[in-house]
């Protein structure tokens, strides 16, 4: 591929930027009340992946369906959701979008299309499958677009639920975010194959290996499978490659990571990375990057006071809610 | 009226709700042009064509997954699984993810799972299961196993209308065994967590549900001639949610209980009912509740074994004087 970033317009370009700003700034401040002791739950943040989660899901039109995973956080920004209801649901306040029945970002808005992932890894694929034949039964355009970690990659749902997209020929992008890590597991005790995207193959569909640092080949690559999966011509598979740059989650200190690739991709932090790119081009000055970021901390600033004084559930509303009228 | 076994109904009451509801499809393995395992799709992809009709690759979990998504934007998909047996392959689909979405974010999850369950039919271990309990254990769902065609029809039909996944176990030993005549001009909709009272009698009450149902009426038919044992039956029809109301007045009128299902006893839906009985209708008792179920073993194959293994009038004869003598 050519250098797919000369294509895309600078809107988008200063978007990505703020995007990864603002999901790892957020994540900054989902840590910092983790150790305060507000989230009681788990915290799993997405350091050095932004430019795959953000990437991908600005890729996408509102209509389109998305569908992330626990690490997704700069997804969830990116379709348009809000900082504040992600910190209400985090901290379970009663006024979250699951009234503080669920945990971490298992966060299903439907004003914005956004459905939230259970634990078990890969079961979301074949539902964002069934979200793309559902809608083309009604007769919309919508494409719906699914994350998977490298290890979520080797559990069966991932091949029932892409073979099923593949025969139904369903609007639906995989997206392999591969951050080289599975909870503590190399990719080495994963799986042996040279990349995850050449499985592609082995479903008939188009398979993308691409560089997971760099947002602007994700929004490339990304859009491109998006189209293509509106225009009816089937599913995608598209592997970004990053680093976990975090633990698992933030009770795991990384001790088993090796020091020497995490210099590395030091190196490739995809938000210094594009950044450096926006100065070169002159899309972005060092003021304008103060600006953005100024903006996002007040956001976050004012979305942290509000969450905190928002109201806890009552005890009472665990019972409610099971069955729909 | 026309006479309509059991099978018929079930599909008698998919073509009348994909006919009344665009959003209503099918999927799974074999239904197509085959008519699936047990043909009870046949001739609904000529009417409907195959997108509504979709055969599925041999994926049990994602035939669950995709009805879960495509139930999440509006659909009212009924996904066939060939077997019960299969059903495990897809659990955690079940589970997981359709049973506990509305609980999570208030999105409804309208899907039907039909599942051919029960024995008697020689397919050993893995054609022949009662999964029942494993469901109706897990909040959010809710679970229907229908004895005969009218109520096969009615379940089915109130199952694809309801706004959240619905378990529906068709006992296949019933299917061209089992008919009655059924309007075909009248709707026939059954409510879900409504119990049948089948017979009636005042010596004595067999709850059941599914096959059970018909060996319970054979075996009130023996105590009757043989021991002059008057016995009422009540078909739970729907397991979750349970009659209580429809259990617990049964109870209160004969003070005495068998209670039996095809599956396997332990953990399986006898106890939560006796339990039921025992808290909210224990002075009523005259007599211990007995449980007449399937041994705690796999199914087994050979015909001498399976018929040893399954509950049966006989059985159900026994239990119901044991009580009685008590």
């Amino acid at each position: 591929m050519s250098r797919p970033e000369m294509e895309i317009s600078p809107d988008i370009q200063i978007k990505l930027y703020t995007l990864m700003v603002k999901t790892r700034a957020t994540e900054d401040r989902i840590i910092a009340l983790y150790r305060q002791g507000r989230i009681v739950g788990g915290a799993y943040t997405g350091r050095g992946v932004e430019g795959t989660t953000v990437g991908a899901a600005l890729a996408l039109e509102p209509q389109d369906y998305l569908f992330p995973i626990h690490r997704d956080l700069g997804a969830h920004l990116a379709k348009g959701q809000s900082v504040l209801n992600i910190l209400l649901q985090y901290l379970g306040r009663g006024n979250s979008l699951t009234r503080g029945k669920d945990s971490g970002i298992h966060v299903t808005d439907p004003a914005l299309n956004i459905v939230g992932n259970v634990s078990h890894l890969g079961h979301m694929i074949p539902v964002a499958v069934g979200a793309a034949i559902g809608k083309r039964m009604q007769g919309e355009k919508v494409v719906s677009l699914n994350f998977i970690g490298e290890g979520g990659s080797n559990i069966g749902d991932f091949h029932e639920g892409l073979n099923f997209a593949a025969v139904q020929k369903a609007p639906f992008v995989l997206i392999i975010e591969n951050n080289q890590y599975a909870y503590s597991t190399p990719t080495h005790k994963g799986y042996v194959c040279k990349y995850l995207s050449d499985r592609a193959a082995g479903y008939g569909i188009p398979g993308h290996h691409v560089d997971g640092t760099d947002a602007l080949q994700v929004y490339a690559v990304v859009r491109e499978a998006v189209e293509r999966a509106r225009s009816g011509d089937g599913p995608s598979l598209i592997e970004c490659l990053s680093f976990r740059m975090v633990g698992h989650s933030a009770h795991d200190d990384a001790f088993y990571v090796d020091k020497n690739r995490m210099k590395e991709y030091e190196k490739k932090d995809p938000i210094a990375r594009l950044e450096k790119k926006l100065f070169e081009t002159a899309l972005l000055t060092s003021a304008q990057a103060a600006a953005i970021k100024k903006e996002i901390d007040e956001e976050i600033e004012n979305a942290t006071e509000t969450a905190i004084n928002s109201p806890m559930p009552e005890p009472h509303w665990a019972a409610e809610g099971v069955y729909a009228e | 009226m026309a006479e309509t076994t059991y099978i018929q109904a079930i599909t008698d009451a998919m073509r009348e709700e994909m006919l009344r509801d665009p959003g209503v499809f099918i999927l799974g393995e074999d239904i197509g042009v085959y008519g699936g395992a047990f043909k009870v799709t046949r001739g609904l992809i000529d009417e409907f064509g195959e997108e509504r009709i979709m055969d599925t690759p041999i994926s049990e979990s994602a035939i669950i997954g995709v009805a879960v998504g495509a139930a999440l934007v509006g659909m009212r998909p009924i996904a066939e699984i060939q077997f019960a047996d299969f059903i495990t392959v897809a659990f955690s689909q079940i589970v997981t993810n359709a049973a506990t979405m509305h609980y999570r974010y208030g999105t409804p999850v309208p899907l039907v799972v039909r599942a051919p369950s029960g024995g008697g039919i020689h397919g050993g271990a893995f054609h022949s299961k009662n999964p029942e309990a494993w469901f109706v254990h897990q909040p959010g769902l809710k679970v229907v196993a229908p004895a005969t065609a009218r109520d096969a029809k009615g379940l089915l039909k109130a199952a694809v209308r309801d706004n959240n996944p619905v378990i529906y176990f068709e006992n296949k030993y019933l299917y061209r065994r089992v008919k009655e005549d059924l309007d075909a001009n009248e709707e026939v909709v059954v409510p879900l967590g409504k119990a049948a009272t089948v017979r009636g009698g005042g010596d004595v009450s067999i709850i059941t549900y599914g096959s059970m149902v018909h060996a319970a009426q054979q075996a009130a038919e023996i105590v009757c001639e043989q021991d002059q044992i008057e016995t009422e039956i009540v078909d739970l029809r729907s397991l979750q949610p349970l009659d209580v109301e429809a259990i617990l007045a049964t109870v209160q009128k004969t003070s005495r209980v068998v209670i039996t299902h095809e599956a396997n006893l332990t953990g399986g839906i006898g106890g939560e009912v006796a339990a039921l009985i025992s808290e909210h209708a224990f002075e009523s008792l005259d007599a211990p509740i007995k449980r007449v179920a399937a041994l705690d073993t796999p199914t087994p194959y050979a015909p001498a074994m399976e018929e040893y293994f399954m509950p049966n009038a006989e059985k159900i004869v026994n239990a119901i004087r044991q009580v009685v003598r008590f």
